[in-house]
C-alpha cells in the first residue's frame, strides 16, 4: 500500500469565466519511505498539488489517500498528524511575535501532547537548534535557522508524510546544503516520506528516489532519479526543461 | 588592456547601531571596463550594498567612504545630489532584484517607461512612445503595443524583469547594475533574461555588472568574477576559471552545491573560518 495515492486530481481556481484550471488529471502514488520530487517552472501547479492535499486549496476532484484511507473534504485531526507541510518562505511562514518556543509549545498543545516542555527541547535539538535559540523571536534567526524551526514544527506532530514546498530555494546555497542534510538525516532516522517541491532540478536529483515533470498544470512524465542523471527525458518538454537547467 | 569606465578604491559602507558600527562593505576595490563582471557571495556578503554605493542610493544614517568612485575620470562622491540625479539612469542604471516591487502598481507599463524617458529627455509624447515600443521590441517582447497598455500585476515575473531591463536601456547608460535580475524566474526564461544583456553589453559595449548568488549562473556568464565574503573581496578570478578556484570560502560554495553528474549521501558543508573576514579585501583592479 501507497503512502500516497493522488488519482485524477483536478485542482481549480474561480468560478465561471473566471475559472482557471490549476491541476489537471494528476495521477502518481508515493511508496511509504519514499522521497517523490515534482519539478517544472512556475505557475505549473506543483505546490497546488500539495496545498490541495493540505486542504489549503478548496475547490478539487479526483481522489487522494493516505495509507489507503481516502481523504474527505473536511479532513479529520488524525489527518494532520499524519501529513505535515513545511513551506517554501521561512520569512512568511512564522507568526512573527511568537517565540520558537510559543510556536512549537502550541503545535504540541494542539496535538494533545502532554509533556510539551520535554518535546520542544528534543525537537530543537533533532533539527541542530539547541537551547539557545528556545526564546528567540522570528526576527532574532537567520534565514536558514528560521527554516529549521519551520521543519522542527512539522515534525511536531510526529508525521509520517512530509510535504515540502522548495523547502531551501529562498536561502544561500551553503546554508541549502545544511538543511538538505537535515532532511536527509531526519527522513533515516525517522523513516519519513517525503513529497517536494522545487525548481532546481539538482535538488530534486539530490534529494529524491523519483520525480515528476509538470507543465501547465498536467503531468508530463514520471521519471526515475537515475533517468534524471542521464538526463534521459521521453517527453519533449523534459528535454527542454533539461537542456534550460545546464 | 580595454578603456576603464568605472574605477572603485577602497569602497566602506557603514552602519551605526547599537553595538558600534557595522562594516558591511569593507575596503573593495574595483576596476570596470567595457565587460561582465560577476559579483557573488551569500546573503549579507555586501554586494547588493556595493552596487547602491556606487549610485549612491545608501541613505543615512548609512555611511559611504571611498578613496573614490570615479566615473569617466571625475569622482562620484564630489557630485551634488542634483548631478547625481543625471547620472543615475542616464550613464549608470540599476536593475532591482524582484520587478514586482520596482513598478508602479497603478499606472500602466507604458506610461512608465515614457515617464522615465521623458524625465532625462526632452522629446514629445508621440516620439517617447514610439522609443518605448522600439526598446520593448528590443528586450524580446513580442506585441509591446498591449504591453504599453497593460498594468505591472498583467504581467508574469520574466515579462516584468524584461520590462525593467527595457526602461533602463532608454537613456543608453554606459554601465548597467544588475542586481540579482534573474534570481526570481525560472530556468528558460533566466536565459532569455541573460542573452537579452549578453547582446546588449556586445552591441553597445556597455559595463555590466551582475549580482548574484548563483556560482553556476556567474561562472556561464561573466567575464570576471569578485567573490565576497562579509563585506570584503576574498577572491578575484577570470569567471571560466571559477570551478577552479582557490580560496576555501569559494571551494566550500561550490562544493555544498548538488550535483546531478556527481551523486552523494551528503552535501558538503561550508566551514567557516574567521580569518576570512578579517584579511584584507583583494584588489580587483586591472
Amino acid at each position: 500500500m501507497s503512502m500516497l495515492e493522488v488519482d485524477g486530481l483536478n485542482v481549480w481556481f474561480g468560478k465561471h469565466q473566471q475559472r482557471v484550471d490549476a491541476v489537471k488529471n494528476a495521477t502518481f502514488a508515493v511508496a511509504r519511505g519514499e522521497s517523490f520530487g515534482l519539478v517544472g517552472e512556475s505557475g505549473s501547479g506543483k505546490s497546488t498539488i500539495l496545498r490541495a492535499i493540505t486542504g489549503l486549496a478548496p475547490d478539487w476532484s479526483g481522489t487522494l489517500s493516505i495509507e489507503g484511507q481516502t481523504i474527505s473534504k473536511r479532513r479529520p485531526k488524525s489527518f494532520y498528524k499524519q501529513v505535515q507541510m513545511v513551506f517554501q518562505d521561512p520569512y512568511a511562514s512564522l507568526h512573527p511575535r511568537h517565540s520558537v518556543d510559543q510556536v512549537l509549545g502550541e503545535t504540541l498543545h494542539l496535538h494533545g501532547f502532554q509533556d510539551i516542555d520535554n518535546r520542544v527541547v528534543k525537537l530543537l535539538d533533532d533539527v541542530g537548534l539547541g537551547q539557545k535559540f528556545r526564546f528567540r523571536y522570528p526576527h532574532q534567526l537567520s534565514g536558514g535557522q528560521r527554516q529549521r524551526v519551520a521543519i522542527a514544527r512539522a515534525l511536531a506532530p510526529e508525521p509520517e508524510l512530509l510535504l515540502l514546498d522548495e523547502p531551501t530555494s529562498a536561502l544561500d546555497v551553503s546554508v541549502q546544503a545544511e538543511i538538505l542534510n537535515l532532511l536527509t538525516d531526519l527522513r533515516a532516522a525517522r523513516g519519513l516520506t517525503y513529497l517536494m517541491v522545487s525548481h532546481d532540478l539538482s535538488v530534486v536529483g539530490h534529494m529524491c528516489d523519483r520525480l515528476a515533470v509538470m507543465k501547465s498544470g498536467e503531468i508530463v512524465e514520471i521519471m526515475s532519479v537515475a533517468a534524471l542523471r542521464k538526463m534521459d527525458a521521453r517527453h519533449p518538454y523534459t528535454q527542454q526543461l533539461f537542456e534550460a537547467s545546464l | 588592456m580595454m578603456n576603464t569606465l568605472l574605477d572603485v578604491e577602497n569602497l566602506w559602507v557603514k552602519f551605526p547601531s547599537r553595538h558600534g558600527i557595522f562594516d558591511a562593505v569593507r575596503g573593495v576595490s574595483f576596476t570596470l571596463g567595457r565587460e561582465r563582471l560577476g559579483i557573488v557571495g551569500e546573503s549579507g556578503s555586501g554586494k547588493s550594498m556595493t552596487g547602491r554605493a556606487i549610485l549612491r542610493l545608501i541613505r543615512k544614517p548609512g555611511i559611504v567612504e571611498a578613496d573614490h568612485i570615479k566615473l569617466d575620470g571625475i569622482d562620484l562622491q564630489t557630485k551634488s545630489e542634483k548631478e547625481m540625479r543625471a547620472v543615475r539612469g542616464q550613464r549608470i542604471s540599476m536593475v532591482m532584484q524582484d520587478p514586482k516591487f520596482s513598478l508602479n502598481p497603478v499606472m500602466t507599463i507604458g506610461d512608465q517607461i515614457i515617464e522615465a524617458y521623458r524625465l532625462h529627455n526632452a522629446v514629445s509624447k508621440g516620439d517617447a512612445y514610439r522609443k518605448s515600443i522600439e526598446m520593448l521590441e528590443a528586450v524580446s517582447i513580442s506585441s509591446p503595443e498591449r504591453v504599453m497598455r497593460a498594468y505591472p500585476h498583467e504581467m508574469s515575473g520574466g515579462m516584468g524583469q524584461r520590462i525593467m531591463i527595457a526602461m533602463m536601456l532608454i537613456p543608453n547608460p554606459e554601465i548597467l547594475i544588475a542586481d540579482e535580475p534573474t534570481s526570481a524566474l525560472d530556468v528558460s526564461v533566466q536565459r532569455q533574461v541573460l542573452d537579452i544583456m549578453d547582446k546588449l553589453v556586445k552591441e553597445r559595449g556597455m559595463g555590466l555588472i551582475f549580482i548574484s548568488h548563483d556560482l553556476n549562473l556567474v561562472a556561464d556568464f561573466c567575464d570576471r568574477v569578485l567573490i565576497m565574503y562579509a563585506g570584503r573581496v576574498v577572491e578575484v578570478c577570470d569567471a571560466d576559471k571559477l570551478h577552479d578556484a582557490q580560496h576555501p570560502y569559494t571551494r566550500g560554495l561550490l562544493n555544498s552545491l548538488p550535483r546531478l553528474d556527481a551523486p552523494s549521501k551528503r552535501l558538503e558543508v561550508l566551514q567557516r573560518d574567521p580569518e576570512w573576514s578579517e584579511a584584507p579585501s583583494v584588489s580587483g583592479r586591472i
